[in-house]
């Protein structure tokens, strides 16, 4: 059970009068990449900000590497989301979360929690974040705001792993990027597999998803209607129909 | 793919401009000094009014940079922040007391040290009161403006109140020091002595918060909360922990403020932190709420607008402030320097 690093049972999430999530079970084995697909407002982006306690979870439990983090039984129960992401989680909300005031150094030196000044970065884990996302090196000293949709979302995910962490919760990280960029991300995502981080992606660009999973968890209605290996889903054309026709529909 | 997609990057930077910065507040800082000159007529009476306008804008930016901060960081409207200034005063007016042999002397360096006294004093009450102030009155109200109004202003009425019982109703004498009092000559000009202190001291508190917020990661905390504090926590940082710093030293920086503006006014009144407030919210919202560099800006601007029109039309320095108010809202209506995110 504890080969989980993250494991969620029947967790309810609602936001203010709206009942968000309806008891999701979604399991994410250590060391591995989990997709987490399903339509626009099937519950993925409330899933994630649940487990990072942003909207806590009104009923069902969150446990991070066997430690309850999040959800029902009391306030010791459900972390503060800087204790949650002091435990080694990083978390890239859909918005990407920049700070626009601030240049791209002070937003990488605001996510090493090491580092108090940009010398005290850890130059090797730079250099190979600027191999990744040479635009990053580039505009190092410019404010954040200046720079491209694609390459904000760049800065996100570089933020999120300017440290190691142990598990990352990402979501779209393709969006608005650019093919070459994606590749890079891609690389990037299975190097840091290689360093045992665990990854969650919300994903909408099935391509990604179906060369970057591992595991596979579909949503719809606020709960998770599938769970299973990636290759599984990509190999059984009918159950990809029947999952992802769902999102197709939505879409036309 | 790959070949197509990376020259896009790079043209993309280069259609960047470098980091520009907005001077036009700044210039128009520099505008409303120069439209003095012509408008007094007199280059030395200039000059006078000029450096008691910036003396005074430096005294209300100490005031309302904590103001500003707390604001933009976690969205709290706290319209108690005159109690602090008022605390801050009315600590001097003891000090001062205590200390008249040396607040007396005929000597600079113990008039400075009373002086100087007399402030670490202040600001040390009036943090302590700020860290009561924001356990007690604005920690249950987060998020609800309209009950932070409510309660932050009669938080600065139970205030006052409690200051008439210590000090009394009345308003209290604060003298400048010996040496202290009198003006410099240059020419004609005559610069008030104290006015050059205040100055010098709001210098360096506003040095000392640039360095501060630009140089310490601390300050870049405070920064980017003032953008997205959800953000800052998704991170792993406590803000609310870093918010009730905040609250504390902009509260100390107010008790600060209350000094020097007592000493300006050389008496002290409970009602002083009632009839500063009014001009420090004019402040923080021509500057742009959570700006800090805003606030500087727009307390000069005020500090200049009151003293220029107070010596042209009298009458007119009555709305003055309202009258800037208004009219930087129209031209940027989120203030001079508007905090982008929130």
């Amino acid at each position: 059970m504890t080969s989980f690093v993250l494991d969620l049972k029947g967790v309810h999430t609602h936001i203010g009068a709206y009942h968000i999530l309806h008891g999701v079970d979604l399991q994410v084995p250590a060391g591995q990449v989990t997709m987490l697909l399903g339509r626009n407002g099937a519950g993925k982006t409330t899933t994630l900000r649940t487990i990072m306690g942003l909207w806590p979870a009104s009923k069902g439990t969150v446990h991070f590497k066997g430690r309850q983090i999040g959800g029902q039984g009391g306030k010791e129960d459900q972390l503060a989301t800087p204790e949650i992401a002091q435990l080694g989680i990083a978390y890239v909300p859909e918005s990407m979360g920049i700070f626009t005031d601030l240049t791209v150094q002070e937003n990488m030196v605001l996510a090493a929690r090491a580092a108090r000044r940009a010398e005290e970065l850890d130059t090797t884990r730079l250099e190979w974040i600027f191999g990744l996302f040479p635009a990053l090196k580039k505009f190092w000293l410019f404010p954040a705001g200046k720079l491209s949709g694609g390459q904000k979302q760049m800065l996100a995910v570089a933020r999120a792993i300017v440290e190691p962490r142990e598990l990352l919760l990402i979501d779209e990280p393709s969006k608005g990027l650019a093919p070459s960029i994606i590749n890079n991300l891609i690389d990037a995502f299975r190097q840091l597999k290689g360093q045992s981080t665990t990854l969650l992606l919300v994903e909408q660009n099935f391509q990604m998803a179906k060369v970057l999973g591992d595991r596979v968890a579909v949503m719809d209605n606020g709960r998770v209607v599938h769970a299973g290996s990636m290759a599984e889903l990509t190999e059984d054309e009918a159950l990809q129909h029947r999952l992802l026709g769902l999102s197709l529909g939505v879409h036309q | 793919m790959n070949t197509t997609a990376l020259p896009a990057v790079t043209t993309a930077a280069a259609a960047i401009p470098k980091a520009d910065f907005d001077w036009k507040p700044i210039a128009l800082l520099f505008g409303v000094l120069l439209a003095g000159w012509p408008l007094i007529g007199s280059s030395s009476t200039w000059v006078t009014l000029s450096v008691a306008g910036l003396a005074m804008g430096l005294i209300i930016f100490i005031i309302a940079s904590g103001l500003t901060l707390i604001f933009g960081l976690m969205d709290v409207l706290n319209f108690g922040h005159g109690v602090f200034i008022a605390l801050g005063a009315f600590v001097a007016t003891s000090v001062m007391t205590g200390m008249a042999d040396w607040s007396t002397a005929d000597s600079v360096g113990r008039n400075l040290v009373a002086v100087f006294i007399a402030m670490l004093a202040a600001m040390l009450a009036a943090g302590v009161l700020g860290l009561a102030f924001e356990r007690i009155i604005v920690r249950p109200v987060y998020g609800q403006h309209l009950k932070q109004i409510l309660i932050t202003m009669g938080g600065m009425i139970v205030g006052e109140e409690l200051i008439k019982v210590i000090w009394g109703p009345q308003q209290i004498a604060l003298p400048l020091p010996e040496t202290l009092r009198g003006s410099f000559f240059f020419g004609e000009a005559s610069i008030e002595k104290y006015r050059v202190l205040a100055t010098g001291i709001g210098l360096i508190v506003f040095g000392l918060l640039l360095y501060a917020l630009n140089r310490t990661k601390v300050g870049l905390l405070i920064r980017a909360g003032v953008q997205d504090r959800e953000m800052v926590e998704s991170l792993g940082y406590r803000i609310r922990r870093l918010f009730v710093g905040v609250f504390v030293a902009g509260s100390a920086l107010a008790g600060l403020g209350g000094v020097m503006w007592g000493l300006y006014q050389q008496s002290v009144t409970p009602q002083i932190g009632a009839q500063v407030n009014v001009l420090i919210f004019i402040v923080i919202i021509i500057g742009g709420l959570g700006s800090t560099l805003g606030c500087f800006v727009g307390a000069l601007l005020v500090g200049l607008m009151a003293n220029y029109t107070g010596y042209l039309a009298p009458k007119v320095a009555l709305f003055s402030n309202i009258g800037l108010m208004v009219a930087i809202l129209l031209w940027r209506p989120q203030g001079l320097y508007p905090v982008t995110n929130r």
